[in-house]
Formats: structure tokens, C-alpha cells, sequence
């Protein structure tokens, strides 16, 4: 176990309770803006003093609110890379590179450079922040989180302030440092998308608390709690009451659906975009007669919105969304639109 | 004309802001990191600047006279501060301090506190971050407070007449300087030393629109 971690902090109204472990692996902590996830780095980072609880890194105490251990920032050797990246204005490239290694002058120069080599910055070693690009931001900023040898490496939402084409690029290069790191990464985000290409694990927060801690392939493919459906960016979500003889009402959607599964404390239930199969007509089991309601074209896709005809319900959750190849679409669009619902496919929550 | 209150003007204020500017910024820096007691301590710093500076000369008086502990031990080691030009500079710390604590720590404040957090997990000192990533980050703030330290310390009159007092060629200043002259009826004299006053304040107040519009476009370019 490289890192254990079990914190409670107050703020305001808002009770922050966290608690997991970490191997030398890369962790990801997805949850909405303002959940609390930030500022569990901060905490483990020794920016922030959470008000009871222990943290542990590799063996290592770094805070312990019983035994009133709490180690200062700067002997607790942690990596952080600030959403804004935080380089010194005032300070060069290699000043800024240099203000992470310790030793003589000449040494820590020497160090310096052998960054700005690994992260391709030469020739902006004597330029100022202000005048690099976003890219050229970031590899300083990670050289000189790198350069201070941290034993831990926490990215606090790196991209979220980007544009596309940057934030690929820059994801890229994220990747090449995680795994040279060899030793924990904690990466923070919003962004589904972003967290299943660069981590291994990941746990949901929500209000404060990690609701679930899943490899990222189980969490996607069955997220087992409506705050981690919603994150892992499933748009259609129903309430459901069980019904006598094994099936269920899907309240928001209004159709009878049948699941291979027990319902056995569900209480919402969820279907991907991507995974609706059309049919030659209803009649059949998890079926829905569609009525589209609009048709967008994406980038490289359609989306279809529509409802069950003669839905009672109104208002957002009764709108189900479909997703597929603009190819595709064509196929379908003169015809009478009938879907189908895989029972494997049902992502089933109990919270 | 005798220049000796031009000079002994610049001398003590010179002296007095190089002091103050000592004091002042570790003052605002503490202020700023504090999370108790905070309001209390800011209060003490800024009080000068609100009371009457005779009652601060009274104060000064109290403290340095010679029935003080403080003024007995100084007078034992021959260096009395009443009537001397170095009474002079304390007078013009004390009431020039919250002009640049005040200004320092606004700026100290502006600071982005990421900068300093980022510092730290580098594994730098806190001496080091206030050296190399706060001062340099605030320093038009903290020369505007500078200046402005300096301006008062100029023209300090009321703490520095109850503990300086008024001694031509030691210890009479522009600003003391112009009041003997109106009480000795010195009408031209005292103009004279206000055409001085007035010219050395613009040139102040021109540095420091200089150094706040500086730190604007700065701003902007970042």
C-alpha cells in the first residue's frame, strides 16, 4: 500500500469524508465540480489541514490528527500540478525548474537542463512564463514538479481551462510522465473521458464522500450508483417501481422493460446512448415505439430524441436519448422508429 | 536661507523609511498568513495612522523619557533619543509604518495563493518563497507603500516636535521649519519651505500613479 488516506474536513455546511487506498498505481477521483475532490489533494498535499484523520505515504505519517502529526508541505515531497499550473512570473523557465532541486547552484543548474532536455524546452529556458504557449506551460510545470522528486504526483484538473487540440496533446504527454512515475499518481477530473484514457482505478465522489472506488472498466460498465452513472455519462435514467411478475415500470420513460437481473433493491435504472438496437416493430420484450421528438447532427454522429408514445410523464427524464453513425440514420429516418433495449445492457443502481 | 531643515528633513526621512520598510514588510507578511487574532494584531499595526500623531508623540514621550525603564537604560549608555534627530526617525516610523504595512499587505493579499502553495510542495522555505515569489509578485504595491511611508515621514510634524522638538540646525524640519517661521511672522520664509513641500509631494504622487498603472499593465500582459 503506498498511500492510505482517511480524512474528514468542515466547510461551512459542507462535510467532506473521504477515505481510500492507493497502490503505485494511477488513482483517479471523478466527481462534479465542487464535490470536494480538490480539495482532497489540497489535504494530502499539506495545503489544506483536514479537521480529523490520518494520511499515510509510503509507510510515512504525513498527518495523523491523534497522535498531532502533521508534517509541513514542504518536507512532505508531493508532486502537484496546479490546474493553472502555478509557474513563478517573475522566474525564467530554468529558474522556475530550479526552485524544486536543492543542492549548490551549479548542481541544481545542471539538474535543470537535464529536464528542460527531457521535456523538449530548449531554447525557452530563459523566457519567461508569460511568453510560452499552454503547452510549453505545462511541460515546465511538470518538469519542475518532477525535477523536486516527488514521491507522489497529484494533477488537480490539468485540462479543464483548455481548448481540444490542446488538451490532447497535452493528455499525451501526462501519459509518457505516469508511466515513467512508477509510484502513485492521483489524478483529479470531471471528465469521463479523460479519466478512462489515462488511469487504472477510479472513485466517484459525490457531496463529499467516495460513493464508489471500481477499476475503470467495471465503473463503466456497471457504475452501481446514479451519481456514478451520471459521471460516467450515461443520459438516460429512470426511476423504476418492480412490478408482480418480474418486470419493471421505468417511471420517467413510461414502458414495462425486463431485466436478466434482480431488481432486488434498484431503485433507478439506466441505458446508454450507444447501445439501443432498432426493430422491425414493437410486440417484442423491452421495446419502445418511438416518437422522435428532435434529431441533431453531431460531429460524427446523430442524436435522436424521443419518447415513448403515450408517455404520461413530461419534462426532461421522459426524453430518451439515441446515438448512432450519421450512416446509419439514414437507414432509419423515413421509417417508423422501434427500439430496442438489451436486458444485458440495463445498468441497474441502488442509490 | 538656511538649507539645514531640507536636510535634516531627507536624512530622517530617508532613515526612517529604510526602518520602517524593515519593519513593515515581515509586519504585513505576518498579517497576511495569519488565521487568529488577525483583526487584533492589523489593528495595532494601522493605529498610528488614525491617532492624533501628538498623542503618538505623548506615547513616544512616555516610553523613551527619562522615567521609563527603556529611557533610563538609553540615557545610561549615552544615547538619549529626546531632542535628537534619531527621535526624530522614530516619530517618523511610527506614523509612516501603516502607510507601507497597509499597502504591503494589500498586495501580499493579491498574491495567488497557489504560487505560494506550489512553492512549498517544491520543498522551499518560507523565507525563500517570500524572497523569490511573493515580494518579487507584489513589488509595485510595495514600492507605491514605500513612497508613500516615505511622503509621511517627510512631512511628520506632531510626534516629531513632542519628541524631537524644535532645534534649529538638529532637529527643525521642513514641516517644523515653516511653522517657526509663521510664528516668528516669517511670512516669505515659510513660503519658501511650502513651494518645497508641495514640489517634492507631486513629484511623489507621479511616482505613484507611475508604479499603480505599471502594476495594471503588467497585469493585463499576464
Amino acid at each position: 500500500m503506498a498511500l492510505y488516506v482517511d480524512i474528514e474536513k468542515k466547510l461551512g455546511d459542507f462535510i467532506m469524508r473521504v477515505k481510500f487506498e492507493a497502490a503505485d498505481e494511477i488513482f483517479a477521483i471523478l466527481g462534479a465540480s465542487g464535490c470536494g475532490k480538490s480539495m482532497t489533494l489540497k489535504c494530502i498535499a499539506g495545503i489544506e489541514r483536514p479537521d480529523r484523520g490520518r494520511i499515510v505515504l509510503d509507510r510515512k505519517v504525513l498527518f495523523d490528527s491523534e497522535k498531532h502529526i502533521d508534517v509541513p508541505v514542504k518536507k512532505r515531497k508531493v508532486g502537484y500540478l496546479f490546474q493553472d499550473f502555478a509557474l513563478f512570473p517573475n522566474m525564467t523557465v530554468l529558474q522556475n525548474i530550479c526552485c524544486g532541486i536543492r543542492g549548490k547552484r551549479e548542481e541544481r543548474r545542471k539538474a535543470a537542463k537535464e529536464f528542460i532536455k527531457r521535456f523538449y524546452l530548449e531554447g525557452v529556458e530563459d523566457h519567461y512564463p508569460w511568453q510560452l504557449s499552454g503547452g510549453q506551460k505545462q511541460r515546465v510545470a511538470m518538469a519542475r514538479m518532477l525535477a523536486a522528486e516527488p514521491d507522489i504526483l497529484m494533477f488537480d484538473e490539468p485540462f479543464s481551462a483548455l481548448d481540444n487540440y490542446l488538451k490532447w496533446q497535452l493528455e499525451q504527454e501526462i501519459m509518457e510522465v505516469l508511466s515513467r512515475f512508477g509510484k502513485t499518481a492521483l489524478f483529479v477530473s470531471h471528465d469521463r473521458n479523460e479519466v478512462y484514457r489515462l488511469t487504472d482505478r477510479i472513485a466517484v465522489m459525490e457531496e463529499g464522500s467516495l460513493v464508489d472506488i471500481k477499476d475503470k472498466k467495471s465503473l463503466f460498465a456497471d457504475p452501481g450508483s446514479l451519481a456514478a452513472t451520471l459521471l460516467t455519462g450515461c443520459k438516460n435514467i429512470t426511476l423504476i417501481e418492480r412490478q408482480d411478475d418480474g418486470r419493471f415500470y421505468a417511471v420517467d420513460w413510461g414502458i414495462f422493460l425486463k431485466s436478466d437481473r434482480s431488481l432486488e433493491k434498484i431503485k433507478y435504472v439506466g441505458f446508454r446512448a450507444h447501445y439501443f438496437e432498432p426493430v422491425a416493430e414493437t410486440g417484442a420484450e423491452n421495446v419502445v415505439e418511438c416518437e422522435v421528438m428532435k434529431v441533431i447532427e453531431d460531429t460524427f454522429s446523430m442524436i435522436v430524441l424521443f419518447r415513448q408514445k403515450q408517455n404520461p410523464r413530461e419534462g426532461d427524464w421522459s426524453a430518451l436519448r439515441y446515438e448512432l453513425p450519421k450512416e446509419k440514420w439514414k437507414q432509419l429516418k423515413d421509417r417508423k422508429l422501434f427500439l430496442k433495449l438489451p436486458e444485458d445492457k440495463l445498468i441497474l443502481m441502488e442509490k | 536661507m538656511d538649507f539645514s531643515p531640507f536636510w535634516i528633513s531627507l536624512k530622517v526621512a530617508f532613515c526612517a523609511t529604510i526602518v520602517t520598510f524593515i519593519l513593515g514588510l515581515p509586519a504585513a507578511r505576518l498579517v497576511v498568513s495569519m488565521k487568529r487574532g488577525r483583526s487584533f494584531i492589523d489593528g495595532v499595526f494601522s493605529l498610528p495612522m488614525v491617532l492624533p500623531p501628538t498623542v503618538v508623540g505623548f506615547f513616544l514621550l512616555l516610553i523613551f523619557g527619562n522615567n521609563s525603564v527603556l529611557g533610563r537604560f538609553l540615557s545610561s549608555i549615552g544615547a538619549n533619543v529626546i531632542f535628537t534627530w534619531q527621535g526624530a526617525v522614530i516619530s517618523a516610523v511610527v506614523v509612516s509604518f501603516p502607510m507601507l504595512y497597509r499597502t504591503a499587505r494589500g498586495a501580499f493579499e493579491q498574491v495567488d495563493p497557489n504560487l505560494i502553495s506550489a512553492g512549498r510542495t517544491l520543498g522551499m522555505g518560507e523565507v525563500e518563497i517570500f524572497l523569490k515569489i511573493i515580494l518579487p509578485a507584489s513589488w509595485p504595491g510595495v514600492m507605491a507603500g514605500t513612497i508613500l511611508a516615505f511622503a509621511r515621514a517627510l512631512g511628520e510634524f506632531g510626534a516629531t516636535i513632542m519628541l524631537a522638538g524644535n532645534i534649529p540646525g538638529r532637529t527643525q524640519t521642513m514641516s517644523i521649519a515653516i511653522y517657526s517661521a509663521v510664528q516668528g511672522g516669517n511670512r516669505e520664509l515659510a513660503y519658501r519651505w511650502v513651494i518645497v513641500i508641495m514640489a517634492i509631494s507631486f513629484v511623489t504622487i507621479f511616482a505613484m500613479n507611475y508604479l499603480t498603472d505599471h502594476q495594471k499593465s503588467k497585469r493585463r500582459t499576464n
